[in-house]
């Protein structure tokens, strides 16, 4: 019976991992090698222009905004649909989702709306001299928008586990809700922020499209890395474009590493 | 100081524990609708006004006009092949990694979440550094349908995938192995039995790769190269904002999100049904 099965059971691996390697491992070497094809020197300085550096600057700076403020959303709105009741709590669950189901141009595109001149929220800022769209407040509203829901995704269930007999028992040992939250709750939930995180990260540094529509795509000024990407790319400046989207994959793959990390962390 | 202080603190009436936490709890209802309607509901909302700027007759006629319809026409088709290929393949590379043994497998279970890490063109400029138009193997399918294909492919995954895995983590191998013991063949077992445990889970999963599919832009942005005939709908989009028909962007948008929506709602409550069925 075993030996019967083997020739399939191979077959089917050979399938699976054949697909696996032509569509994502293969690729992904071949832009290590595309990186380097004219030798380190040339890599190193194609990505340390100051058009670049800024690039991965403007990234790092929103992608550190987006996740502080969807972490901090994330872990309240994460303890308030576990620990409270209230009516349009189901609501609340499903408009959290909405993120993961538009594409990052509409994102991008709602925003221009809202904000651009004819918008609603046009008139506001403008005549207070806050420039929201081609600048980096619009940049941040559209990456937070695409991250919103990892950390509460990522918190829920954790939160659903490990109840709340620990936190009435402090709240009746007189600790108040911070001392509460500090003690108790945080403890517990850390590896599932953590893995929420690490999730809204990797989301906010790779954001191309929404970033792509709000930002205006004025080079060293609201250019992000994956913009720089794209424009060098589209002026045949691959080695440029290679070499900076070895630098993001790496960031990706650190970015596994840490997820597969969290991930035992908080099932041990 | 005085006398009074001490037993006016005494007669003061034991603090309700719950007041705070009451408070607490409203005060924070306020502040997550507050974000999200910042974030997310008000800037939605300025795209459905937009979209219906010129009336429904607008809408419509934006929605209807020829390049919108090839590029929802294209969108919709390329989604469903790639929805397809993902429940076969995903359902396959899920069944590899929980049932199979080989050197590696723990790397090759933890690259399946790649897509999810890596930036979207940068999964559009991997693509095409293999498969583009100086692919090293001889496989060019830069600005083609196949492209676009193999880009949704990729960005999607791990939906099916990661949907799959646990289900047959958890799956009881005795009614496989009961099966085969009545004489029914590895297909039947399959058929018979695997599948339907499994099928709430490759839906789910095939649901999310749809949603994420339809509205995907950065990954298939280089690959379409700019044609008429690789016109997905994001692209679509992204070209009606640059040339200023907002109205016509923002028409196309809603249908998306619409069509997203309805996907994700279908399929939730069909595998709801079917995990209630059973029980």
């Amino acid at each position: 019976m075993t030996a019967k099965r083997r020739p399939g059971r191979y077959g089917l691996r050979f399938v699976a991992l054949g697909y696996l390697a032509m569509l994502l491992l293969i690729p992904i070497g071949m832009i290590s090698y595309r990186a380097f094809e004219h030798g380190f020197a040339a890599a190193r300085s194609s990505v340390t222009t100051p058009d670049a550096l800024h690039a991965f600057y403007m990234t790092i700076v929103i992608a550190v905004i987006a996740v502080v403020a969807n972490t901090i959303f994330g872990v309240g709105c994460a303890l308030l649909l576990v620990r409270s009741n209230f009516r349009g709590k189901a609501l609340l669950n499903a408009i959290i989702d909405v993120p993961f189901a538009i594409s990052p141009v509409v994102v991008g595109l709602s925003l221009l709306l809202l904000y651009g001149r004819t918008g609603w929220f046009g008139d506001v800022f403008l005549n207070n001299g806050i420039q929201i769209l081609f600048a980096m407040p619009g940049m941040v509203l559209a990456t937070i928008f695409v991250s919103l829901p990892f950390v509460v995704r990522e918190v829920v269930p954790v939160l659903h586990e490990i109840g709340d007999e620990q936190e009435q028992a402090a709240e009746t040992l007189g600790a108040n809700w911070w001392q509460t939250f500090r003690r108790i709750t945080l403890p517990a939930i850390r590896w599932g922020v953590a893995y929420g995180v690490v999730l809204t990260t990797a989301r906010a540094l790779g954001e191309f499209g929404a970033v792509a529509v709000v930002s205006g795509r004025i080079s060293g000024q609201t250019e992000t890395a994956t913009l720089w990407v794209a424009r060098e790319f589209g002026q045949f400046n691959t080695t440029g474009a290679y070499t900076a989207s070895l630098v993001l994959a790496l960031i990706a793959v650190a970015t596994l590493l840490a997820m597969n990390l969290f991930k035992r962390k908080e099932a041990s | 100081m005085t006398p009074v202080a001490p037993g006016a603190r005494a007669e003061a009436p034991p603090r309700p524990v719950a007041w705070p936490r009451l408070g607490g709890a409203a005060l924070g209802r306020g502040l997550v609708t507050a974000y999200l309607s910042l974030i997310v509901l008000i800037p939605i909302a300025a795209l459905v006004a937009q979209s219906i700027d010129g009336g429904l007759d607008g809408f419509w006629t934006a929605v209807t006009s020829p390049l919108a319809v090839s590029a929802l026409k294209l969108t919709l088709i390329s989604s469903a092949i790639v929805v397809a290929v993902n429940v076969v393949m995903g359902t396959a590379i899920a069944w590899v990694l929980v049932r199979d043994n080989f050197p590696g497998k723990a790397i090759v279970n933890s690259v399946i979440d790649l897509p999810f890490a890596l930036p979207t063109i940068v999964a559009g400029i991997t693509l095409l550094a293999l498969y583009g138009t100086n692919s090293p193997v001889g496989i060019d399918i830069a600005f083609t349908r196949v492209g676009i294909v193999v880009a949704l492919l990729f960005v999607t995954l791990p939906f099916v995938v990661r949907a799959v895995q646990p289900v047959l983590l958890e799956l009881d191998q005795e009614m496989e192995e009961a099966a085969a013991s009545l004489g029914a063949g590895p297909l039947t077992t399959f058929r018979r039995i695997i599948f339907p445990n499994l099928a709430p889970a490759i839906l789910a999963g095939a649901a999310l790769a749809f949603a994420r599919a339809i509205g995907e832009f950065g990954s298939v942005l280089l690959i379409s190269g700019n044609l008429p005939k690789t016109q997905v709908a994001s692209l679509f989009i992204y070209a009606q904002i640059q040339s200023g028909n907002d109205t016509g962007a923002a028409a196309v948008s809603v249908t998306l999100l619409l069509i997203a929506l309805v996907v994700l709602l279908v399929i939730g409550r069909l595998t709801h049904w079917t995990l209630r069925h059973d029980r």
